[in-house]
């Protein structure tokens, strides 16, 4: 017989398995939204899951995509909570989860311990970052460290839209937030 | 949305903050399809998004957000005239957004530091604000120190919304701010932004008689009640409906 904590911590893992519904490649454990699982009684459990974005509409596929998990899993009753406190940030994905956002060609965040956009000024025609003030995104394909800002803001909320000087691809950057 | 938060929630200041982002998430939806670039497209429509999420948790503190959102009356909205105000040019919606998201991002900041309702919302939201914020900047730099004709629609357009700025700063019930302080950090921030655009700051009043007490008493101009219909119709319509 498994005791409260040790299906505490497998419900934790299998919620924490599910994929994001907008980057399949990173799990809900490894994007860092999924914040507790409390268990009451045997078969009752509450999740607590954080939004990337305030306005991110993901929140609600994860949620069910949760519930459909833990009550395959035997669970009876099922309920997500969304929390704010304390705000996500994308220093919350994990390393891991960088590294599967490289590959799957989208530049990951950089580690940051302050709040807020990353510093630009105003190239003539484009955006470009501070000089050397801070790490530079580099390109997911190339790995090239010269890229330009094409859009601060790109098919989802949590991305900028950037190109790489030396490759020419355009690519999406998960950015800091 | 459900949103953790203390028990006694200000309804008027829940309103309030909850209607400028509703509202102002609605006018910008509305350059959906119209934008200059398919960039601003997608940016325009992710401010939007951020704003509506922000309305769901500061309206869903107050009460039903479906209800409040799409069944109340022109009178019951408590947001600002500022956000009311239609799109006009891209300059002016970009005016809109400097005046707003400075506004925005100096209380929320202030809000998330303190441990009132609000705190949660405002620590999450300040992030994505500073973004808006950030956008907002770089454009009014862009379109002020361009063209001869991009200067003058943005000087235009400064022009014409700062008589909606005064009202930010007046006090709204259960709103624990101090706005003379953060009105001052609005001029300083907005001044900076206006005088490195080769802009200068608009002379006319900030507020004034004829704004009656304004968007935070229910008082709205005229563009408003068209939006609300066009926002409000499909629900009114089929109440109830889903897909």
């Amino acid at each position: 017989m498994v005791t409260a904590t040790a299906l505490e911590a497998e419900l934790l893992e299998l919620a924490g398995s599910v994929p994001d519904p907008e980057l399949p490649v990173l799990t809900l454990r490894e994007l860092g939204v999924l914040r507790a699982v409390h268990l009451h009684g045997t078969d009752a459990v509450e999740v607590d899951l954080t939004p990337t974005y305030t306005g991110c509409p993901a929140i609600e596929a994860m949620s069910s995509d949760i519930e459909r998990v833990l009550r395959a899993h035997g669970m009876r009753e099922v309920t997500v909570r969304t929390v704010l406190t304390p705000a996500w940030s994308t220093d919350d994905i994990t390393s891991e989860g960088r590294d599967k956002l490289r590959e799957f060609g989208i530049a990951p965040p950089r580690v940051r311990h302050d709040s807020g956009p990353v510093t630009l000024t105003l190239g003539p025609t484009r955006t470009q970052d501070e000089g050397s003030a801070t790490e530079p995104v580099r390109c997911p394909h190339c790995g090239s460290a010269g890229t330009e800002l094409l859009s601060r803001f790109s098919s989802t909320a949590c991305k900028a839209l950037r190109r790489c000087l030396d490759c020419r691809e355009p690519f999406d950057h998960f950015k800091e937030l | 949305m459900t949103a953790t938060g203390p028990a006694t929630v200000p309804v008027t200041a829940a309103l309030a903050l909850g209607d400028d982002a509703l509202v102002l998430s609605h006018r910008l939806g509305e350059w959906a399809g119209h934008a200059p670039v398919l960039e601003e497209e997608v940016a325009l429509a992710n401010i939007a998004l951020d704003l509506l999420g922000q309305a769901r948790v500061l309206l869903s503190l107050a009460g039903d957000e479906d209800e409040l959102a799409y069944l109340r009356e022109e009178r019951a909205f408590r947001n600002l005239q500022l956000v009311e105000q239609p799109n006009g040019d891209f300059a002016h919606t970009i005016a809109r957004q400097l005046y707003f998201s400075t506004y925005q991002q100096l209380l929320y900041a202030e809000l998330a530091a303190g441990t009132g309702p609000f705190a949660p919302l405002a620590a999450k939201a300040v992030k994505e604000v500073a973004y808006h914020r950030d956008h907002a900047e770089l454009w009014t730099l862009r379109l002020g120190d361009g063209t001869e004709t991009s200067h003058e629609r943005m000087r235009l357009a400064c022009d014409a919304l700062w008589r909606f700025t005064g009202e930010m700063f007046q006090p709204v019930e259960g709103l624990d701010a101090g706005l003379p302080a953060l009105e001052a950090r609005w001029l300083e921030s907005v001044t900076d932004v206006l005088g490195r655009a080769g802009l200068t700051v608009p002379e006319g009043p900030r507020t004034g008689a004829w704004s009656a007490g304004a968007g935070r008493q229910g008082l709205h101009t005229e563009p408003f009640g068209r939006m609300l219909a066009e926002m409000q119709h499909l629900h009114r319509s089929h109440p109830g409906a889903s897909w």
